[in-house]
């Protein structure tokens, strides 16, 4: 399948996805993108050699995709696709870094290692936070939510809608991406000239539909002011929703849990 | 040539988030201001467009590998420089939602460096100074791809001080410009073509598109002297803000592989990369504390210096090694919360 | 009620690259009456019906919509009396979801919110469309799209319908549905198309426009056994007026 194509499919299904109804879903979007936030930041502001505190923040995905009815694998699949890119970098980290920092046994592990794998967890927590984010509520929820909170009503508009055209215009630019492909062989009629014309008129069709669609919203009376009725409403479940689990991150990040509980079954064992 | 999480402090992540929302509202008004509504639906549909061409790519002549539209000049060709830098803002931010292209906290950097540079910098200044009042083929070729090159290597540039503001990397400023500029004038070079190509496209199929452009009251109040000034402004800032974080000095070597490696955008310009990347550094950036430090001794060396004994191992920056028994414990109980974190998923799936 | 006659007399219209699209066009179209439009490709359908909400404004020839001529100064009222539907649903829906595409042109009239719920869920349950309430549009079909773009004019409660090929694109059960639909309404109707079938379910009045003029303007009965004169206009006997070709009846 063309990588158009998967986009596309990529883009619907995490529409559907936030299209459902739990309770998770039927959270107010400001509520769960202020937690995200704070998510992305506390799990960001750990050290580079942090591993084992870092390991309670997954409670929170966890909780959301169960609660939110997500698809573990698919989202997790989401996370793999774009981690080769994080391997790649992070796995120069062993090479520069070899000063031995921990022994377990007969093995040593150097510093690079540890701050490699902190690295691969802190990369699947906030990439998997965003698109849990998405995923239990939808783009367009948050776009709402951004204007709420402050983003200029054009900035949001704006991002609704490059978000409804892109489904359009997706299926438009796939159909000339086919056309092409149909009718060029061996890489040629792939080249940038022909790259020239089909994007321009591309670009022209998408104008003209800006056009028309600039036409029927002066139809409706459109007057240089997009209104949406619609009212967010933010009651105690939201704001205990974000108090809760800001102040379990702060607390994640302040005492390292997993060392306190694993020293307490270690001496237990011993 | 997306900014990652991973490659700055939340400092300057925090800074140039708010600078790009400034010029959002500032924009924004502007845009509102304008007579011409039909930038409203305009601006995203176009917006969309820069989105699904990115998806069509193009054979490099020669490589084998491909290319694809980059966005900012043409934008700022298509819509003035005010719509322009909304439109590309929300682009990102889309590619940042769903495809993890460039972070959350690095979105500010990114809409900067790509949104501002082209639209407020290149268009104006270079762009209109080639193309000119009475446009010709050949000079609106040459403005589009010099505005393309020098605009990629304007936001490179930016990258490289946001960088050196975050105070992460160790690499010398000269490296680190030498490393960055030339992979960004060749990519620079294939975007300036595909822009050139499909603006003459436009030019000679429908030239009064490119006119409702230019006669949009543009920046011409806008001097470079104001810009400049602007700029300097908010470096003097942005150094003043971040002076404190100074401390927090992590690794710079293991920066410059994220940007060896980032050259591998030219070859796949998939996008995606720098995204993973940034995430990847940006965790190791803020705040030096770190588990398996010996606490004294330790904060001591991340307080004054480079505080990455790893990168300069050579340095007298030793690192203790973590007893056995804390290194088990901490392992043990990770594991133990994993399990206890997906065993509270199940749990939570089981009753819904 | 005079309200809703329209009216135009000696419209002409080049477009800005020189196309001549109208030349010389007059009828008058009384209330309640259900026009239809037809005629070749390029023939200025289209160009016409974007006079008739001010969309395009030529000096030359006048309109009336209502008591109204279209001027810059009635222009926003009349946009308001006539609702057009488009004839690729995309450009109509732009909207997030369906509900707020059908709120979009009520809220700009500055309804308040409630006034403004009513009228979405009337007009979506008057197209059948209330199920859809919450749906993106990018996810309907394109019957259910039709069916919305002609909810969000009609949550306008518009006197003329002005409608450009309404059913190009649907299916032939979507097609009917949308035909019984618009037989339902009681607005006066525009409606330009080469679905000549559709013409004679739910026009009894047809304008052939050819080359930018009106070149004839009567009952569709009658025009429609003009073979003449629809051979001219590049048009076809509606199928059902045609022999039958498997068993030769006329
Ligand atoms: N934006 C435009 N600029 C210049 N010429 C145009 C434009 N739109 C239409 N025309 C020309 O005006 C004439 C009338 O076009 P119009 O779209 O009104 O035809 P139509 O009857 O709606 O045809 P169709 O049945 O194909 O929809 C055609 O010759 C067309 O080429
Ligand atoms: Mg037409």
């Amino acid at each position: 399948m063309s990588r158009i194509q998967t986009a596309f499919l990529d883009l619907g299904l995490m529409d559907t996805l936030s299209g459902k109804d739990t309770p998770v879903h039927r959270l107010d979007p400001r509520a769960k993108l202020l937690t995200t936030l704070i998510f992305i930041i506390t799990v960001v502001s750990f050290g580079k050699y942090e591993i084992s505190a870092i390991i309670p923040f997954f409670i929170f995905p966890a909780v959301m995709m169960s609660l939110g009815e997500l698809p573990f694998y698919y989202l997790f699949r989401k996370i793999l696709i774009v981690i080769p890119f994080a391997f790649m970098i992070g796995i120069f980290n062993p090479l520069i870094d070899r000063e031995i920092l921990m022994r377990i046994g007969l093995f040593s592990i150097s510093g690079g290692w540890i701050s490699f794998c902190s690295i691969m967890v802190k990369f699947i927590l906030t990439a998997g936070s965003v698109l849990v984010l998405i995923a239990c509520t939808g783009f367009n929820s948050v776009c709402m939510a951004l204007e709420k909170m402050g983003a200029p009503r054009i900035f949001a508009v704006q991002l609704l809608f490059l978000y409804r055209y892109i489904f359009v215009l997706i299926v438009e630019a796939s159909r000339m991406a086919n056309a092409r492909a149909l009718r060029s062989f061996d890489g040629k009629g792939k080249g940038m000239k022909v790259f020239g014309y089909l994007l321009g008129h591309l670009l022209l069709r998408t104008i003209d539909r800006a056009q028309r669609i600039y036409l029927a919203m002066l139809c409706r009376g459109f007057d240089g002011e997009i209104r949406v009725n619609r009212h967010l409403e933010a009651g105690m479940r939201e704001v205990i929703f974000t108090v809760a689990w800001s102040a379990f991150f702060i607390a994640m990040r302040v005492y390292n849990i997993p060392l306190i509980a694993g020293s307490f079954i270690t001496e237990l064992i011993l | 040539m997306h900014m990652a999480d991973a490659l700055i402090s939340p400092a300057v992540g925090g800074t140039m988030w708010a600078a790009s929302a400034g010029l959002i509202a500032y924009c924004s008004k502007k845009v509102r201001d304008d007579v011409d509504d039909i930038k409203i639906p305009l601006m995203g549909v176009v917006g969309a467009f820069i989105f699904a061409s990115q998806m069509i790519n193009f054979t490099i002549p020669g490589t084998g590998s491909s290319g694809h539209l980059g966005g900012g000049m043409i934008l700022a060709i298509l819509l003035g420089p005010y719509a322009a830098f909304l439109t590309m803002a929300s682009v990102l931010t889309v590619q940042a939602l769903f495809f993890a292209d460039g972070g959350l906290l690095a979105l500010g950097c990114n809409i900067f460096n790509l949104g501002f540079f082209p639209c407020f910098i290149a268009y104006p200044f270079i762009y209109k100074k080639i193309a000119g009042e009475q446009p010709t083929q050949q000079r609106i070729m040459a403005g589009a791809l010099a505005a393309s090159i020098l605009g990629l290597q304007m936001g490179a540039f930016g990258v490289v001080l946001e960088t050196l503001f975050s105070g992460i990397s160790e690499l010398h400023f000269r490296t680190f410009v030498l490393l960055m500029q030339p992979i960004h004038l060749a990519i620079g070079i294939i975007e300036g073509l595909v822009t050139a190509a499909v603006v003459t496209f436009v030019w000679k199929a429908r030239p009064e598109i490119l006119e409702m452009a230019a006669t949009a009251k543009p920046v011409r109040h806008l001097s470079l002297r104001n810009v400049i000034a602007g700029l300097l402004v908010f470096a003097a800032i942005t150094g003043g803000a971040l002076s404190w974080f100074a401390s927090a000095n992590p690794d710079g070597l293991e920066w410059a592989m994220f940007h060896v490696s980032g050259k591998e955008e030219l070859e796949s310009p998939e996008k995606g990369l720098h995204s993973m990347l940034g995430a990847i550094q940006e965790k190791t950036a803020f705040l030096p504390d770190y588990s398996f430090k010996n606490p004294e001794e330790k904060e001591g060396h991340a307080k004054t210096g480079e505080g990455e004994p790893a990168a300069n191992s050579g340095e007298d920056g030793k690192w203790p090694t973590v007893s056995a028994g804390t290194s088990v414990s901490g392992l043990v109980g990770g594991a133990l919360v994993l399990v206890l974190a997906a065993f509270i998923g199940f749990a939570l799936k089981k009753r819904s | 009620m005079s309200h809703h006659i329209v009216e135009v007399k000696n419209l002409k219209y080049t477009y800005p690259d020189g196309t001549c699209a109208l030349k010389d066009i007059s009828f008058r179209i009384t209330h309640g009456e259900s026009v239809a439009v037809v005629g070749e490709n390029g023939a200025g359908k289209s160009t016409l019906l974007l006079h008739l909400n001010g969309y395009l404004m030529s000096g030359n020839g006048i309109i009336r919509i209502g008591d109204y001529p279209l001027t810059k100064e009635t222009v926003k009222e009349i946009r308001r009396t006539v609702g057009m539907v488009f004839q690729d649903p995309d450009d109509q829906l732009f909207m997030p979801t369906v509900y707020d595409d059908v709120a979009f042109g009520p809220l700009n009239l500055s309804l308040p919110p409630e006034e403004v719920d009513s009228r979405v869920e009337n007009a979506l349950f008057t197209v059948g469309a209330l199920h859809l309430k919450s749906r993106p549009p990018y996810r309907l079909s394109g019957g259910e799209k039709r069916s919305v773009s002609i909810a969000t004019v009609l949550a306008m409660s518009p006197d003329i319908l002005v409608m450009d090929e309404p059913t190009s694109n649907l299916d032939p059960r979507a097609r009917r549905k949308l035909i019984e639909l618009l037989k339902t309404f009681k607005h006066t109707k525009i409606i330009a198309t080469h679905d000549l079938d559709m013409v004679m379910d739910l026009c009894e009045r047809t304008i052939v426009i050819h080359k930018g003029q009106v070149m004839s303007d009567g009952p569709t009965a009658e025009i429609f056994m003009n073979q003449e004169l629809l051979a001219e206009s590049h048009l076809e006997k509606p199928l059902r007026m045609q022999g039958c070709p498997v068993c030769g009846n006329k």
